[in-house]
This record gives C-alpha cells, structure tokens and sequence, in this order.
C-alpha cells in the first residue's frame, strides 16, 4: 500500500467522467476521429436536395425544416457504430466494464455519449444554419431548426449509445445499429420538425413541441446510458 | 485482503473450459496460471475480475476495506490487448487511465522510466513496437494502484532485460503486499504458487 494518496482510491466521480470526455473528445479530433465524416455527409446531403426537388424557392423553404431535421438524423446515426466498438477492439471496454463497482457504468456510458454528441454532432448544428440558406429558408425558420437540433439531436446519441452496445461485438454492426435505431428516433423526429415549423408557420405552436423534445432528450439521457450498460454488462466475451 | 477461489468453474460458448479450480491468496501471495493453449487460463482470469459469469462454484474477494469492495474494483486487468489508444501519445494515454482509476502511485514519467521508456511519453502510442507497446501497458499498472494484478500472458513481445525489470515491478508490488495473478507461458521471476491447468 505504498505511497498512496489518502482516500484517493474513491477520486470523485466527475474528475473520472471529465478525464473520459476529454479523451473521447481527443479521439473524435484526431486523425481516424471521424468528427468530420458527419459534417461532410450532412453537407452532402443538403447540397443535393436542391438538384432533386428543382429550384423551386417556395418548395424548398416549406421542406427545409424536415430535410435539415432528417440529414442531420442520419449523420448521427453515420459514426454511431464506433461508440464502443473501437474501445472493444483495443480491450479498453474491459477496462471501463470493470469501473463499474467504483462508479456506474452508465455514468461511463452518459459521458461517452456526451462526447460523441459534441465531437461528431455539434458540428452539425453549428452547420445547420449554413445549410438553411441553402434550404433558402427564412432567418427565423433557421434559428428554430438550429435550437431544435441543440435539443434533439443529444436524444438520437442517447438512443443510438443502446444500439451501438447491443450490436458491440459485431464486426460490421453500423447498418444494424441504424435499423435498429431509426424507429426509435421517429419520436424525436417528429417534434423537432412540428417545432421548427411552429416557428414560422403561424397558427403552429413552437413552444409546446419544443419542450415535449427537451423533456424527450431528458428522458432518454436516463434510459439510454441505462440500457446501453446492461447491454455492455452482459456482451462481454 | 484475500483472493479466494472455491470449485471455480468456467465455459465458454456453453462448453465447460475448467472446473473444481481452488486456491486461496493473501497479502503479498502470487499465482501462477499454467498450462497448454486452450486450458482456459485467459477465461479464469476474466472470471476472477467478473468480465464473465461464473459457472460453477465461486470467488471471493474478502477484506479489501472501503476502498476496494470487489476483485473488479480491487484488480488492474491486463489482457491480451493493451487498451491504449494509437491516437494519442503514451503519456495521454497513461494520464487519462491513472484519471480514470483514481488513486495514482507514481507519476506518469516515473512509470514510463520504471517500463525503460522514459523520455518517449510524446509520441502517438501507434508509434511504437510490440514490445513497447507492452510496456507501455505495464506502465498503466503503476500509474495508479490496485492490489490485485490480474495479468494475462504480460511478458508476451518483451526482451529478456524488460522481462527482468517487469519481475522486479512484480516483486515490488508483492512486497509491498499486493497479490498477482499472472497466466503464462514463460517463467516470470516471481517466488508463487503454481496452478496448472490441463484444459
């Protein structure tokens, strides 16, 4: 028991979960982080929408909201499947299976998530706008998807965690995880679009879809982490 | 604090590996897990510090105080990977794990010296060779401390004068009562009982 710090064995959980976050956040910038990939697709995404549905300026405005809400879904589901496969590949996993008896393991799994949603997510919303114009929506619409998308999008992370520990061991689990994920967002989907358009479209409320998708996203950062750690907890092989 | 194992038994995939495994360790006590490939001395390891379920019989981790309730909260797990990032450098790596454990030792430069790769904490970790991957990944057992060291095959990818100094670091840690328990193929150094297993 040499040289050991006094009641340093039981170091504060947040010091713990800060130190994980940090270093997910270096992962997801550092090169093969994939921080990028969302972004990239998300803009992609966008760019052709226009080319499709024509230059009809109208039409694009009235889409806006829903396309923005549904490119930026499905960027989040793109690096979904790298949540903890590339912990299990390089046995870190064990490791952070193991602090479960010093700290919850879905406290680990919160503070994964929260890292991934602000290293592969954020720079979607922080996009969002830029691609509205493209979308040639109106400044207000524009704003009301962004915040729509800072609320929501954290739920898809919640919701993705649990299917990214489900399908953990598979070697090619991300068009799983996105199937398996998919209908369970649809809720979140819903509201953050009925939202942005409560907006601008007059008679549409704004307020009460938004705090139905805040208190989704609440709800979710508690079942989520939960369920991804059961998952976790009993895929170990 | 003792180790304790009564008619341990384990399977893998619904087959049973082992079963009837004793044995009992106390402060400064090491195990010595031995046998043919297959035997099932990766699968005792990981059931000892309840990554897997146990199939029959159990073990018990008794006396570790407040601080250390259970073998998994108790244990530095060494496996066959190193659970190190190649995106990060050594010392990152080494920060972020003595963070995460709490209850730091000695200090990351210190542990990288005591491994004999002082003075390379900076480079990206996939920099480095397989031995000295491994040794960075013994480093992470000194940054911060357990008194149960679970290793599985630690001395694989290393030189003989790293071996040596890893049966030091051993030594240490026994002396200062800690228990081990190492599956090897190779002799490790350290005075301990020996399991054989026969698979």
């Amino acid at each position: 028991m040499s040289g050991r710090t006094e009641g340093g064995a039981q170091a504060k959980a947040s010091h713990i979960m800060l130190a994980l976050f940090l270093r997910d956040i270096r992962l997801s910038i550092r090169a093969g982080g994939g921080a990028l990939t969302g972004v990239i697709f998300f803009l992609a995404v966008i760019a052709t929408i226009p080319f499709g549905v024509g230059p009809e300026l109208k039409l694009l405005a009235r889409i806006g909201p829903a396309i923005l809400w549904i490119a930026a879904l499905l960027a989040c589901l793109l690096g979904l499947d790298r949540l903890f496969q590339a912990d299990r590949e390089d046995g870190s996993l064990d490791l952070l299976v193991l602090g479960n008896d010093r700290h919850m393991l879905a406290l680990t799994v919160l503070t994964k998530c929260l890292a991934h949603w602000a290293g592969s997510v954020l720079p979607l919303v922080i996009a969002a706008p830029l691609l509205g114009l493209f979308m040639n929506m109106e400044p207000a619409g524009i704003g009301a998807t962004a915040l729509t998308l800072l609320v929501g999008t954290p739920a898809i992370t919640f919701i993705g965690a649990a299917g990214a520990a489900v399908a953990v061991a598979l070697p090619r689990g991300g068009l799983l995880i996105s199937v398996l994920v998919l209908p369970l967002t649809i809720p979140v989907l819903i509201f953050g679009v009925s939202a942005s358009y409560g907006a601008v479209a007059d008679p549409d409320p704004f307020l009460q879809p938004f705090l139905i998708l805040a208190a989704l996203t609440l709800f979710l950062a508690v079942l989520g982490p939960v369920a991804a750690a059961l998952a976790l907890r009993h895929g170990t092989d | 604090m003792r180790l304790i194992a009564e008619n341990l038994g384990g399977e893998r995939g619904g087959e049973t590996v082992f079963s009837g495994i004793e044995f009992a360790l106390g402060d400064g006590q090491a195990l010595v897990v031995t046998g043919p490939n297959g035997a099932g001395k990766s699968t005792l390891l990981r059931i000892v510090a309840g990554l897997l379920p146990v199939a029959a019989g159990r073990v018990r981790f008794e006396d570790g105080g407040e601080d250390f309730p259970s073998a998994a909260s108790a244990c530095h797990y060494l496996g066959h990977l190193n659970a190190m990032k190649t995106a990060l450098s050594v010392t990152e790596n080494l920060c972020f794990w003595r963070d995460f454990s709490g209850a730091g030792s000695a200090g990351v430069e210190e542990a990288l010296e005591t491994v004999g790769l002082g003075g390379i904490g900076h480079l990206p970790f996939g920099y480095l060779s397989t031995g000295q991957r491994r040794r960075a990944a013994i480093a992470k057992l000194l940054v911060s401390h357990r008194p149960l060291w679970l290793l599985d095959e630690p001395t694989a990818g290393l030189d003989k004068a790293s071996e040596e100094r890893f049966g030091e670091s051993m030594g240490k840690h026994l002396e200062s009562g800690g228990i081990v328990v190492a599956a090897t193929h190779l002799p490790l150094g350290i005075e301990g009982k020996e399991l054989r297993m026969t698979g």
